[in-house]
């Protein structure tokens, strides 16, 4: 039982979180949820524990209170094999745009204790000589678009700390990995018009982050279609694509 | 508002859909609502899952509470779907004992509606198996339902198509299985009599179940092949075989609307006599199939529904009590075959007596047409209603969408104490769907 992977979920009540939960509890890893409501992530442990025998534990994690990121790690029963970090906020962009304590609280969400948490875990993997840190970033931080340029901007930096992280790591056996999930249904694009195409359930997103720890990836969009779309709108040159307006 | 409609594709309703995502929401959603009903997957076929005004979308309830794998006893939340359970468990050894046409169910639509599967003849419908309910009322009490605390509220929520408020979780026992295969035999008869004849024969068996060919005529008449389905033990499959077999991910798509003359009397036909051929020639000898193919043989077809085109189909299902059921069938089989645009699926199946008090099944024979949606049809099968209230049927709620009161009214005697028992749990009439307002809501002129 002790031989068993554990796999930390940050943001664990999100549906991105439970999906991912789920796919690593179905391949044998003990699981902890982390999330602000510790007690509300309860359910979805005993569901894990229910389903699959796995052990699944919950923990208290915010991501905007940065002061606790040391004592939050110190605090953890072991040292995961592997973190995942799904937290984000989407916020409103119109408001961003007015609000300056919104736009803060997007940034930091996505940005900076998405990097500061995962940052942290990379000097306790990379001291021990292992372990996997994903991040889920968005293919929003490919370029920035007059419709989501704030929390786009939030995930581009964090695609670069997760780019950087992983080129610091690649001499070591620590793993880093970059998800670009594209349009997921989830509660935080409800109400979103979504293209159908393009877009996935929360559990195909679950399944493409366990693939891509078993199969040491680097980055992987979840679908290959974004990674067309994203190479095209990368790739268009400003003068046309500032006049865009998505 | 949103567009809503069962799998049958008709009707079309205009209503809010709310998601709520705990319990706590539920009670709120509950509690501001001017009509609503709890909808789990959709696949009930016409407006049992449609809200009146409102419908409480249940999926985000996906989670499984506990599992004791001594006893098979499994609590769930209501929005949990039968192929997830299946998916989970069956590997472990475990499955539902009833399973319907399709695996995409929830657990809250499979007691609302009190599926029956092959097995209804000899171990009875989905609501057996449930051992306790948490019932949300209309009043807003959470209220943990079983045969022994609060037993009206649950025989009224088994087979209640979610009128009695909403299922948020449920207790259920599980099947022991040795393996995730069927041992199946088939079974050619070469007319409506013969068929009745070999389901009587298979009395005995767990499963069966009959599959008809609806444009056969004269001789041929009720022309059929009986499947007959036993778990199959772990000595009985090839030590090679997988213990549990995956059920693949739909292999074929309808990803468009298909146009409406896709299905006519000559496609249907050339499939029928094809499918009939490759039956027969499986007839005799046992075969090894996996559970996916026997219990959930269109699941592998994603989104056939759509191959009626746009304008939808709705399913015509009746159960008629066993004496004298053998020349009503025929009678309805012959309307049909002559009308000529029925449906490539038609299956016949004996069930049992009914769990719930307004559970559909009742011993007898049951029989499910499929039809094209065409202006014709409706009166057709008001014919066809009259035929089966004559016989003392029913029709089965979960696929109905365009029954009359009258229809409904002689089929459901015990529609006044369920009534009652709704106007006990909701005296204000919350819970309301499109099924409801059409066939036992009080009309307000």
């Amino acid at each position: 039982m002790t031989s068993r992977k554990i796999v930390l979920v940050l943001g664990g009540s999100s549906d991105i979180g439970r999906a991912t939960a789920r796919a690593f509890a179905k391949a044998g890893w003990d699981v902890g949820l982390a999330g602000r409501d510790a007690a509300a992530l309860e359910p979805d442990a005993a569901d894990l524990r229910a389903r699959y025998t796995v052990n699944a534990s919950t923990h208290r994690f915010d991501v905007l209170d940065t002061a606790s990121f040391d004592r939050f790690v110190a605090g953890l029963p072991a040292l995961p094999d592997a973190v995942v970090s799904i937290v984000g906020l989407l916020g409103v962009q119109e408001t961003a745009q007015r609000d300056l304590d919104h736009a803060s609280t997007i940034m930091r969400s996505n940005y900076e204790g998405p990097s500061l948490i995962l940052g942290l875990f990379a000097e306790k993997f990379l001291a021990r000589g292992s372990g996997t840190i994903v991040g889920v970033s968005s293919v929003a931080g490919d370029r920035g678009r007059a419709s989501n340029y704030v929390y786009g901007s939030a995930k581009a930096g964090f695609s670069a700390f997760l780019s950087g992280l992983r080129a610091r790591a690649s001499r070591s056996s620590v793993q880093v990995i970059t998800v670009k999930p594209g349009f997921v249904r989830t509660k935080m694009t409800e109400g979103m018009k979504l293209i159908g195409p393009l877009t996935v359930e929360a559990p195909v997103v679950g399944d493409a982050i366990l693939d891509a720890v078993e199969r040491k990836k680097d980055v992987i969009y979840v679908s290959n279609k974004w990674r067309l779309v994203m190479f095209i709108i990368k790739t268009l040159p400003e003068a046309i694509f500032k006049k865009l307006k998505f | 508002m949103a567009l809503v409609s069962g799998w049958g594709r008709f009707p079309v309703v205009d209503t809010d859909v709310l998601r709520p995502r705990s319990f706590g929401a539920v009670g709120a959603t509950i509690a501001r609502i001017s009509g609503g009903v709890a909808r789990g997957n959709g696949r009930a076929y016409g407006d049992a899952g449609i809200g009146q005004s409102q419908t409480i979308d249940m999926t985000a309830f996906d989670r499984v509470r506990s599992f004791d794998p001594e006893t098979g006893r499994i609590r769930l939340e209501a929005g949990v779907l039968l192929s997830d359970v299946i998916d989970t468990f069956g590997p472990r050894g475990f499955l539902p004992y009833v399973v319907p046409g399709t695996r995409f169910v929830s657990i809250g639509g499979a007691i609302a509606a009190d599926v029956h599967g092959k097995n209804h003849h000899c171990e009875g419908g989905f609501g057996r198996y449930v051992e306790s309910i948490l019932l949300l009322s209309g009043q807003g009490e959470t209220i943990e339902v079983s045969r022994e605390q609060n037993p009206d509220a649950f025989v009224a929520t088994i087979g209640g198509m979610g009128l009695t408020g909403v299922i948020l979780e449920a207790t259920l026992r599980l099947r022991k299985v040795e393996t995730g295969w069927i041992r199946e035999q088939v079974i050619p008869a070469e007319n409506l009599g013969d068929a009745i004849k070999a389901l009587d024969a298979g009395d005995a068996a767990t499963y069966s179940v009959a599959w008809i060919d609806c444009v056969a005529s004269g001789n041929n008449l009720g022309r059929s092949l009986i499947y007959l389905g036993e778990h199959a033990r772990a000595s009985e499959i090839s030590p090679d075989a997988d213990k549990f077999p995956r059920g693949a991910d739909p292999r074929l798509n309808v990803p468009v609307d298909l146009p409406s003359m896709t299905l006519n009397r000559y496609s249907v036909r050339a499939f029928n006599e094809l499918y009939f051929r490759m039956g027969a020639r499986r007839a005799g000898h046992a075969n090894l199939v996996s559970i996916f193919p026997y219990f959930f043989p269109l699941d592998s077809v994603g989104a056939w529904n759509r191959i009626y085109g746009r304008r939808g189909f709705v399913q015509h299902q009746c159960v008629i009590p066993q004496d004298g059921a053998r020349d009503v069938l025929g009678e309805i089989l012959g309307r049909v075959s002559k009308r000529g645009d029925a449906s490539f699926l038609a299956v016949l199946k004996k069930l049992g007596q009914g769990d719930g008090i307004m559970s559909f099944p009742l011993p007898g024979y049951t029989l499910a047409l499929d039809f094209p949606m065409t202006g014709s049809i409706l009166g057709f099968l008001d014919e066809v209603d009259r035929l089966v209230v004559a016989a003392g049927g029913r029709l089965y709620l979960a696929k109905d969408a365009r029954q009359s009161r009258a229809t409904f009214e002689a089929g459901y005697p015990a529609l006044q104490r369920f009534k009652d028992i709704r106007m006990s749990l909701d005296p204000s009439g919350k819970i309301r769907s499109r099924l409801s307002q059409r066939l036992l809501d009080e009309v307000h002129s």
